[in-house]
């Protein structure tokens, strides 16, 4: 029992204490809501039986080794996996008390309300401000003021406004790689979500860029809830509010952060934190 | 040695070199190609030095144009004496004009026979309207049939013929333009009184509307008549005597003289003036004489304007195509067999899409139209015969498969990465497609334009059956509303090969334009592409996400 505590230890506990503080603030509403989900590729099944509950305005962090499934449930909230022609989903996922699987609802609109940042930078090759503006415009806003002011807005809320305010008509694809990750979060934040998904947002990025996107991560989940996905303990150690780990696609643990990382219940769960495997 | 040889093959050097030398034979292909055509037809246009040939039947003027290696033996048998130590003779074609009275325009002589010719100075070529050009000396110039000038009558003549000049398109401008535009506005009414009598709408008050129409344009067409009488009339006036080499005296008028020169005396600056002038005729102004002289415009004008509209169809129909083939079809056999049909498509020889645009569009489409939509003008057909716009569609249908192929290809090369991101945007597929996919894929369908303009731009025999002719009257696009005529007739450099090079009456005189023709055939078509390719490269930085 202490060798584990201590192994627990290892990793970097200094922001644990402030997601621990969010956490025991106030019992938060819940965002979406799991329940029994099964995920098949084909003939292979890589969801197994998914519970959870997933509260609001917080940061979830999905941790697991590769190939755990813990990117295709990322991708099941704003139901990203309709575009493979061979995923077939069972179960229910409940957004606010609707279920985004239902025949009645509008993917468009559901990926309207849950916004999603991908893996590797993947702007439009438009202008930065074009880029921004991209989800308005879908939405038939062409207001040239409207479209001013949330650009800034947006920009600003990424921390990229100061970066960019004087080439906002250049390309986005002359951008480093951390500047389009943050690009790619003013895009999304700029329709106004109410969740954000970020699939390994760090991963192609270097290390300053990389605690950017994580001070950043920090702000917006005063508005947003944030659900990550993400291969670096420690960063779902420093930025989330709630940990999950999978593994071969069953949810093994899921609670606060604290107590995932410091006193976990499960056995696999201790031994992938602790770096036995994974 | 051996050792030697095969390091050497090992290296590859032997690969670097037989490419190398594979590249540098098609430049030089292509470039002798260029030059050859360029010697070959744009030498036609330089003034050249006319002889005065001694012939047993009286002289003759000639330019010199090409000679040529004969057995001798084949000229003894046809009777001419020639010493028996000769095996081969060099002889010359001349080009010897005045078909009107000695009924040949070319003559072989022996190249032997023109080392004592002599050059006279004085000798005036006349370039005709009929009859190709004249050669001779200037005797005098007449007014109304009096010699009114003997002494300078070069200088006289030039004076004179700028008048008959501007007479003569004053003329041409009347009777080709404006009354040509009542002729059209005639036939419009006829069409209208008809269409009133099919619909049983021709009562008193219509038919008195449509009389005093007529009455107008008659009104109209009677005053040009006049001013074209009193045009005759003028053009008539001047006329010229001069005598051949063998001292015939011939009266020619001067209407119908495009052109007067003295090759022999012309400096080297007004020779430079001289072929441009002539060029510019070439590049600008209608056939004459069945197409063997004067200019090719409508021939040029008719390739651009059919391969613009052949654009215009074929990019939206090959990108929709694609678009539903690789965006929205289900992948699977039938997928990959319409994609084989279509791959098929484009080795299909093109006479095969002639015969279908002919079957297809002119007789069964067109003729349906006519039914329906120009039953006034029936029993002439207006959209059921060979015109501009079925020789477009025809030529849509066969550049397609190229169209469909890059299209695909670019589509295929649009990250998977950008089409999530648009997605979780909140945008449907089809926003997706509209805002991001299909601008990102625009260079591959300009490179599909590309291909298909390059394609289309050449074809000759599809296009002889939906609508390119010989010579056709009006061009397709006209002050006449509604100023397209899709249903009209054009004409077309590649078929004008054809016609000057195997279908004219004077092939010899003609050879030159067909070099010229195909090497303007040649630069039409690099200046389409030119213009496509930089638009594509523009498109392609624009969008160059996809490079990395």
């Amino acid at each position: 029992m202490e060798n584990r505590q201590n192994r627990a230890h290892s990793i970097d506990m200094s922001n644990l204490n402030k997601g621990e503080k969010a956490a025991n603030k106030e019992e938060k509403k819940t965002c979406f809501t799991v329940s029994d989900l099964n995920l098949y590729y084909g003939e292979k099944q890589a969801l197994q039986s998914i519970n959870l509950e997933i509260p609001e305005k917080s940061v979830t962090a999905f941790i697991g080794p590769s190939g755990c499934g813990k990117s295709t449930l990322l991708r099941c909230f704003n139901r990203m996996n309709d575009l493979v022609d061979s995923a077939r989903v069972e179960g229910e996922i409940l957004l606010e008390g609707e279920d985004i699987y239902a025949k009645t609802m509008n993917v468009a609109d559901l990926r309207r309300r849950v916004g999603m940042v991908f893996q590797k930078p993947n702007p439009f090759p438009k202008s930065i401000y074009e880029n921004v503006a991209y989800g308005l415009r879908i939405q038939g806003v062409n207001n040239r003021h409207v479209l001013d002011e949330v650009v800034e807005k947006s920009l600003k809320g990424a921390a990229l406004w100061d970066e960019v305010k004087d080439r906002l008509q250049e390309s986005a694809l002359g951008m480093s790689g951390g500047q389009q990750q943050r690009l790619v979060i003013a895009r999304a934040i700029a329709i106004e979500p109410e969740v954000i998904l970020l699939d390994e947002p760090a991963s192609a990025l270097d290390p300053i860029s990389t605690l950017k996107i994580e001070e950043l991560i920090n702000d917006l989940k005063s508005d947003y809830t944030i659900l990550i996905v993400t291969h670096n303990m420690q960063q779902a150690a420093r930025v989330s509010d709630h940990t999950a780990f999978m593994y071969m696609g069953d949810m093994v643990e899921f609670g606060a952060t604290n107590q995932v990382f410091t006193n976990p219940s499960k056995q696999k769960t201790e031994d992938y934190i602790t770096g036995r495997y994974g | 040695m051996k050792q030697n040889t095969a390091t050497w093959f090992k290296s590859g050097a032997p690969w670097v070199w037989g490419s190398a030398a594979t590249v540098s034979i098609s430049l030089l292909m292509v470039v002798s190609l260029l030059i050859m055509l360029t010697m070959r037809g744009f030498g036609h246009f330089w003034p050249s030095e006319v002889i005065e040939i001694e012939r047993p039947a009286g002289n003759t003027f000639g330019e010199r144009k090409q000679v040529e290696e004969v057995p001798a033996q084949r000229l003894r048998d046809m009777g001419m004496v020639l010493p028996d130590s000769v095996e081969f003779v060099a002889r010359r074609l001349m080009k010897t004009g005045n078909r009107d009275i000695t009924g040949q325009d070319f003559y072989w002589v022996l190249e032997k026979e023109l080392e004592s010719a002599n050059v006279p100075a004085e000798v005036v070529v006349l370039e005709r309207r009929e009859w190709g050009n004249f050669y001779g000396r200037l005797r005098s110039v007449k007014e109304s049939g009096v010699v009114v000038v003997s002494d300078d009558v070069y200088a006289e003549l030039e004076k004179r013929l700028t008048r008959s000049s501007e007479l003569f398109s004053e003329i041409e401008e009347i009777e080709k333009h404006q009354i040509g535009a009542i002729n059209y506005s005639m036939e419009k009414l006829r069409l209208k009184k008809r269409a009133l009598e099919l619909k049983g709408a021709l009562d008193s008050e219509a038919q008195e509307e449509l009389r005093a129409e007529r009455a107008e344009l008659q009104n109209g067409y009677g005053s040009y008549q006049k001013q074209l009488r009193e045009l005759y009339q003028a053009i008539k006036r001047d006329s010229l005597e001069i005598e051949t080499a063998d001292g015939k005296i011939v009266e020619q008028s001067l209407k119908t003289i495009v052109r007067a020169y003295q090759p022999n005396q012309m400096s080297l600056v007004e020779k430079v003036a001289f072929y441009f002038e002539k060029l510019g005729e070439f590049v600008g102004d209608d056939p004459r004489e069945a197409n063997t002289e004067g200019g090719i415009f409508p021939a040029i004008f008719g390739t651009i304007m059919m391969v613009f509209l052949m654009s215009l169809l074929v990019t939206p129909l090959g990108v929709i195509a694609a678009i539903y083939l690789r965006e929205y079809a289900k992948q699977g056999f039938l997928t990959r067999v319409i994609r084989i049909a279509v791959n098929n498509l484009a080795g299909v020889p093109s006479i095969v899409y002639g015969i279908f645009g002919l079957g297809f569009f002119v007789y069964f489409l067109g003729g349906n139209i006519d039914r329906i939509f120009y039953p006034e003008a029936l029993p002439a057909p207006t959209f059921g015969t060979p015109g501009l716009m079925w020789a477009a569609l025809t030529l849509a249908i066969l550049t397609m498969p190229v169209v469909i192929v890059s299209t695909e290809e670019g589509l295929s090369r649009v990250p998977k990465a950008i089409r999530e991101g648009s997605l979780a945007l909140g945008a449907t597929k089809a926003e997706t497609l509209w805002r991001t996919v299909i601008p990102m894929a625009s260079p591959s369908i300009m490179t599909g334009m590309i291909l298909a303009i390059a394609r289309a731009a050449g074809e000759v025999a599809p296009l002889m059956l939906v609508g390119v002719v010989k010579l056709a009257p009006t061009l397709p696009l006209d002050g006449n509303y509604p100023f397209l005529h899709l249903d009209r007739k054009f004409m077309h450099l590649g078929f004008h090969i054809y016609d000057v090079g195997f279908q004219s009456p004077n092939v010899e005189a003609a050879r030159p334009l067909v070099y010229a023709t195909a090497l303007l055939l040649v630069v039409v078509i690099v200046i389409l592409n030119l213009a496509a390719i930089s638009i594509r490269n523009r498109l392609r930085e624009k969008y160059k996400a996809l490079e990395h």
